[in-house]
């Protein structure tokens, strides 16, 4: 038996791994982006959206939460896949009310970004239509469940910051994002803006108020870069700065530095 | 052979109608009243959530099982309840709604005084459910069987309740009844106007028969508490596993992985750790009752094979997960366990385990076909909504509450107790090669004699058609809804798990059924049943149903075929685990097996010009 070089290879290249890493982290750290929605580097893995899903030895495989083996031959960029992720991410679109002209989201949206990256042109899938109901109880922040994909990313941000905000009720076609206060509203839980959990939602659902069209569509960060150049970037608002023009300053500029293709996080630091 | 049930206010089912909700039931109040040293039927719910919070230790492990315990007691968690229950274990409110929503039998609003659920599993269905659905309504003036005005009653339909061999069968406040006919359902509808307690129904309606035809190994022999365990103790823990090996058991529940292999793999993990022994009797699978009928006549065989399970690894603690729709069983099996305490088979230190200490408790379910998967079983037992794991780690390195646990199937752990008590030599010198013992069948649908049929592995389906009466057989349905569609001409396979493995649902489908009307119920159970955690199988299982639907009434074109083809090997290929992965089998191997029936269900070239999609 040969010794262990803890290395998979990625369409052929080779990559190296630490043990207990998952694919999608030895990915991420030799720049190879595999699509993604409920992945973040900080969070656990959930593997719930399947965008991720790559081919190992012809099975399909969810890369954020299988383990890297040495030896694996993963499959990441081919036909098939291109395919499979294509049908999943429509099958998110026909699952919520996803209405792309009309959301603050777009352009800045990963759901959307995806869309565009695996040249999706239609829905394909009977749209749901499902019924939700928009929840604008809180001053600064507005839960749209339309638009979730229940990816679980805030679910999880809030769980590390000992919020505990948000939780995943309902079962099946019902599932739905639920908000642990006692009346179910964002208004009576000790939300705020600054929050990862507010910020983390990678499609339209949990929006912060007050920053709408600051950035003109057309001008966003997919509007004119693939997410598969550019990763989950978008962006980042700190509320201590309300003024808008000194955060269009700030914001601005930081899209063209270098970014991190799945992080989103600036590799020069903050 | 029939057990007879008769009711009991110490039973954790109702023995009357639930009471009407007061008004100030939906003013949210929480109070801080002490309880009575004696607490009396006429709790509060306050007041009971509050008993029944203390009964768990107020520990959020428990969240689930307050639940079902207050949608028994009530008939529904009311928003006092939610707002109880959050303020005594610490938790929000919409974090127990949260779970609410995720279980069928809990309900957040008041579902009347009488809550009638049908069994809409296939079966069911052949023996005339939506009749029995139909005049029901009429006769209680319950339009779609919604909540009638004076909140008295209403009817929904739920997914198998494990009765198929003497359907069309229903549950009232959890009370199953069965072999409902027209005449039953006039006397039904009559007790209910006159809101009579259930000990004033016909207590033979409750008898559930357990209608076992072909007994084996397994259901000949009568275990007596401590009979297998007296003589396994005796030897070896080494020896016990050697045995295990030798009969090449494999696990009952569907799947069929090597017993020995999961013993093996908790017995790998750090000696130190506390271990679980686990029994699923979430026996979910439509047109299973395999389970039912062991727990019935036979736990003690179960509660044996548990114990031996638990002194072969070094556990302490079992627990038997028992489905929402077995509840009535609830209370027997709680008497089964304490008749092995008082003899000393069961208990810290109990005083024939030589030193060993091994309890076994029950938790109940709340109506989840999904919690059947193993690690969404222990999700569910966490007190959480069940949501299958990714895997690995698997339940021997980190189960119930991150422990090593070992899960098995009802019907394994009575395999478990056959092996201690003859020879693992002796199990395995029946059935086939790679199926060792024998196998219970549940067989349902159109045939002359349903019932358990405990069978070598290896059987012909033909064999098993003979011996049930079915003579005119179109298809047999194997294994449930994820298992397979065997055809006519395929009779002559083998039920092994080299050629059509099982977990015990065998239902007969007539010559005069169409196929379409049972897909239709399939993929319409899963889309049911889905948890709704992964995207293929949360939106996909939605559009199969949409499409069967369609295809139910002729209205699909031919060229969707091929879309519905690919989202069913998408769903395959993706899906979290094997509710996601079996959900799209049944179309598909519809459209394999009988491609001109389907193409016979498209809508016609020639009237293609008339529907206004196509223009």
């Amino acid at each position: 038996m040969t010794q262990s070089s803890n290395k998979i290879t990625i369409d052929g290249r080779a990559v190296c791994f630490q043990p207990g890493q998952t694919i999608m982290e030895a990915a991420t750290e030799a720049s190879v982006y595999i699509p993604h929605l409920c992945h973040h580097p900080d969070y656990p893995p959930h593997g719930s959206c399947k965008v991720c899903t790559v081919k190992v030895d012809g099975r399909y495989l969810a890369s954020c939460s299988e383990k890297a083996v040495d030896g694996m031959e993963v499959q990441n960029n081919c036909k098939d896949l291109k395919d499979l992720r294509r049908s999943i991410t429509q099958l998110l679109f026909v699952d919520g009310n996803h209405y792309c002209p009309s959301c603050e989201r777009s352009g800045n949206c990963q759901l959307q970004a995806i869309g565009y990256a695996l040249e999706m042109q239609e829905n394909h899938y009977t749209q749901l239509f499902p019924t939700r109901k928009v929840d604008a109880s809180h001053p600064d922040i507005i839960l749209d469940p339309d638009r979730c994909i229940l990816c679980g990313l805030c679910v999880r941000a809030s769980e590390a910051e000992g919020k505990n905000l948000f939780k995943i009720g309902g079962r099946g076609q019902n599932s739905y994002l639920s908000v642990c206060s006692d009346s179910g509203l964002l208004g009576d839980s000790s939300i705020s803006v600054n929050d990862k959990a507010a910020q983390i939602c990678p499609v339209g659902a949990i929006l912060i108020r007050g920053e709408g069209f600051h950035i003109p569509i057309g001008e966003r960060l997919y509007d004119h870069q693939q997410i598969t150049s550019v990763g989950n970037c978008r962006p980042r608002y700190n509320h201590s700065t309300s003024n808008l023009t000194e955060r269009k300053k700030r914001e601005g500029p930081e899209h063209s530095k270098p970014i991190n293709l799945t992080t989103g996080k600036h590799t020069n630091g903050k | 052979m029939s057990v007879k049930r008769f009711l009991d206010p110490d039973q954790i089912l109702p023995a009357g109608p639930w009471a009407l909700p007061a008004a100030k039931e939906r003013t949210v109040k929480s109070t801080g009243t002490q309880l009575p040293s004696h607490p009396s039927k006429k709790l509060t719910t306050p007041l009971y959530v509050k008993s029944v919070c203390q009964h768990y230790g107020f520990s959020k492990l428990f969240l689930l099982q307050a639940l079902i315990r207050i949608q028994l007691r009530f008939g529904w968690v009311s928003p006092l309840a939610v707002r109880e229950l959050s303020c005594q274990l610490k938790i929000t409110g919409g974090e127990v709604r949260s779970i609410i929503d995720f279980y069928s039998f809990l309900s957040a609003e008041f579902q009347g005084q009488y809550q009638i659920l049908l069994s809409n599993n296939i079966t069911d269905t052949f023996l005339g459910q939506s009749d029995i659905f139909q005049q029901l309504c009429y006769l209680l003036k319950t339009p779609d069987g919604a909540l009638r005005e004076d909140s008295l009653v209403s009817v929904t339909m739920t997914s198998c309740t494990g009765l198929c061999d003497q359907g069309p069968a229903a549950l009232i406040n959890g009370h199953p009844i069965v072999n409902l006919t027209s005449e039953r359902i006039k006397q039904i509808a009559i007790l209910i106007e006159s809101r009579a307690s259930f000990n004033q129904w016909p207590q033979d309606w409750f008898l559930v028969s357990d209608n076992i035809r072909e007994p084996g190994a397994l259901l000949d022999r009568t275990v007596s508490p401590g009979q297998a365990l007296s003589q396994v103790i005796k030897h070896s823990k080494e020896s016990f596993l050697d045995e295990l090996q030798t009969s090449s058991l494999r696990g009952r529940g569907g799947a069929g992985f090597s017993t020995f292999l999961k013993f093996s793999g908790v017995i790998q993990q750090n000696s130190k750790r506390s271990k679980y022994v686990i029994c699923n009797a979430d026996e979910g699978e439509p047109g299973t009752f395999k389970d039912r009928v062991l727990l019935q006549r036979h736990c003690q065989q179960v509660f044996e094979g548990m114990t031996i399970a638990g002194w072969a690894l070094g556990a302490h603690k079992g627990i038997v997960y028992l489905r929402a729709e077995y509840a009535w069983l609830f209370k027997f099996l709680q008497d089964q366990l304490q008749t092995r305490r008082a003899q000393g088979w069961l208990g810290h230190n109990a005083k024939n385990l030589a030193g060993f200490s091994f309890d076994i408790s029950i938790h109940l379910g709340a109506g989840a076909y999904i919690c059947g998967e193993e690690t969404a079983l222990i999700e569910s037992l966490e007190g959480k909504r069940g949501v299958p794991r990714i895997r690995p780690p698997f339940p021997a390195q980190s189960g119930y509450l991150g422990f090593p646990t070992l899960l098995n199937n009802v019907e394994s752990f009575a395999c478990i107790t056959e092996i201690a008590l003859t020879s693992g030599q002796k199990f395995a010198a029946i059935g086939t090669e790679h199926s060792k013992g024998t196998k219970l069948h549940s067989v349902s649908g159109d045939c002359k004699y349903p019932g358990i049929y405990e069978l070598p592995w290896g059987v012909s389906i033909a064999e098993v058609l003979e011996r049930c009466g079915a003579e005119d057989a179109l298809a047999v349905q194997i294994g449930g809804p994820s298992g397979a569609c065997i055809p006519r001409d395929h009779f002559d396979r083998c039920i092994a798990f080299e050629d059509v493995p099982t977990g015990g649902s065998f239902m007969v489908i007539g010559h005069s059924r169409s196929l379409i009307d049972v897909v239709t119920n399939f993929t319409d159970f899963f889309a049911h049943e889905s948890c709704g955690f992964c995207t293929p199988c949360r939106v996909g299982c939605k559009q199969l149903d949409l499409f069967t639907a369609r295809l139910k009434q002729r209205r699909i074109h031919a060229h969707e075929l091929a879309k519905i083809k690919s989202l069913g090997e998408l769903m395959i290929n993706s899906s979290h685990c094997g509710l996601g992965k079996t959900a799209a089998l049944p179309l598909l191997q519809l459209m394999e097996s009988y491609p001109k029936l389907i193409e016979d269900s498209c809508i016609p070239a020639t009237e293609l010009l008339l529907e206004p999609e196509c223009h």
